[in-house]
């Protein structure tokens, strides 16, 4: 457990929640994207989705770096980026549900990577003009990573979409199953609100005109469900996401401090 | 229906390609993605230099598996793909009159001239 403390301090400052919400994302994708490690569908693609995964690891530890150091200063309390990743509990994690759902087969994975990794290429992209200069330089970093990560999955999302009766199936499987986890990530929540209100509605239309041309090449029927669930950045879970964490967490919980 | 049992090391591609009987090959074949040759220019390279081979669907993937698989510690700038097949290789059973024929022919090396100062990359 995070220091009463730290907590608290997390709780009633909006700068700190709004980058652990960035940056659980990134750790919780990234960690989803991991769990394929030694299971990809070709030796190619294995790596392929290894080397996504651990871009998106980078991401959330200089986000977690950030957020330490913030703490650190705020609190006297000297906090790692380890014990915001590996300390908190499921309560304390600001994720979208979308990127905590499980892997599913190839195509639900491609396709969950395709709609988080097109949101992250439109937020980074403001991101890049924050006031904020450790933020910027994150979203500077980051933006190359995730303009490919977009390439990837857009491929796979027109490949198996526009591919063979059984690979378009499951396409449409998986598109209905996660197109209700996307409306989260676009709506900004009150903690995200001072960062990105002016830009939000920007950030919206650009992924839905991205999401509807690849959807269209890819010869996938566009949803018009429009009730989307919720929960995630206000540390409301999915049932699979304690199990998530055990596995995730387990080390540091079992062995407090451990190094290697 | 028959079922075959591979053991790939990381980084074997299996031995449907190495040889085996050639209707196993085909079966395998038609299951599989083609073969691609995978060609790199690093940063300060001149040419391209043959890195490894890779399989993938069409030419957009076996770039993008190339990238993935030879570029992660920053290996190149450039990458050239073609797939195996279209690659026609020298017999190694004529490399006697293929090759040997120039090993007395020293006086084709042109270290017999003297090279101006200016000229690079000799």
């Amino acid at each position: 457990m995070l220091q009463h403390t730290v907590q608290t301090c997390i709780h009633s400052d909006t700068q700190l929640k709004y980058l652990l919400q960035l940056a659980d994302n990134a750790l919780i994708l990234s960690h989803r994207n991991s769990q394929w490690c030694g299971h990809g569908p070709i030796l190619e693609q294995d790596i392929a989705l290894t080397n996504i995964a651990l871009d998106q690891l980078g991401q959330a530890r200089n986000l977690y770096q950030y957020a330490a150091l913030l703490l650190t200063e705020k609190t006297g309390i000297t906090t790692t980026e380890d014990q915001l990743a590996y300390l908190r509990d499921t309560g304390e994690f600001k994720n979208c549900l979308l990127a905590e759902l499980p892997n599913g087969d190839w195509g639900q994975t491609v396709m969950r990577n395709f709609l988080i990794s097109s949101y992250q290429f439109f937020l980074y992209q403001e991101l890049q003009y924050s006031n904020d200069g450790q933020l910027k330089a994150i979203a500077d970093k980051s933006i190359k990573e995730i303009t490919y990560h977009v390439r990837w999955s857009a491929d796979w999302v027109v490949r198996l979409g526009d591919g063979t009766a059984e690979s378009h199936a499951r396409m449409v499987q998986a598109l209905e199953l996660l197109w209700a986890y996307t409306g989260e990530m676009l709506e900004p929540c009150d903690y995200e609100l001072p960062f990105i209100a002016k830009q939000s509605s920007f950030i919206k239309a650009a992924w839905e005109a991205k999401i509807a041309a690849v959807l269209a090449e890819a010869n996938l029927i566009h949803p018009t469900n429009d009730w989307m669930q919720s929960g995630g950045k206000k540390g409301i879970h999915t049932e699979h996401f304690g199990y998530l964490l055990a596995e995730m967490q387990f080390l540091q919980r079992a062995y407090p401090g451990l190094e290697w | 229906m028959r079922l075959y049992l591979q053991k790939n090391h990381y980084g074997d591609y299996g031995d449907g390609h190495a040889g085996g009987l050639e209707q196993d090959a085909n079966q395998d074949q038609q299951k599989q993605w083609p073969l691609w040759e995978v060609f790199m220019r690093s940063k300060q390279g001149l040419d391209h230099k043959h890195a490894g081979s890779l399989h993938a669907a069409d030419a957009t993937m076996a770039l993008e598996n190339a990238r993935d698989v030879y570029t992660r510690r920053n290996e190149g700038v450039s990458i050239w793909v073609v797939e195996s097949k279209h690659i026609h290789a020298s017999d190694p059973d004529a490399a006697a009159e293929f090759f040997e024929p120039a090993n007395d022919k020293i006086y084709r090396h042109p270290s017999f001239y003297d090279l101006p100062d200016s000229l690079k990359h000799m």
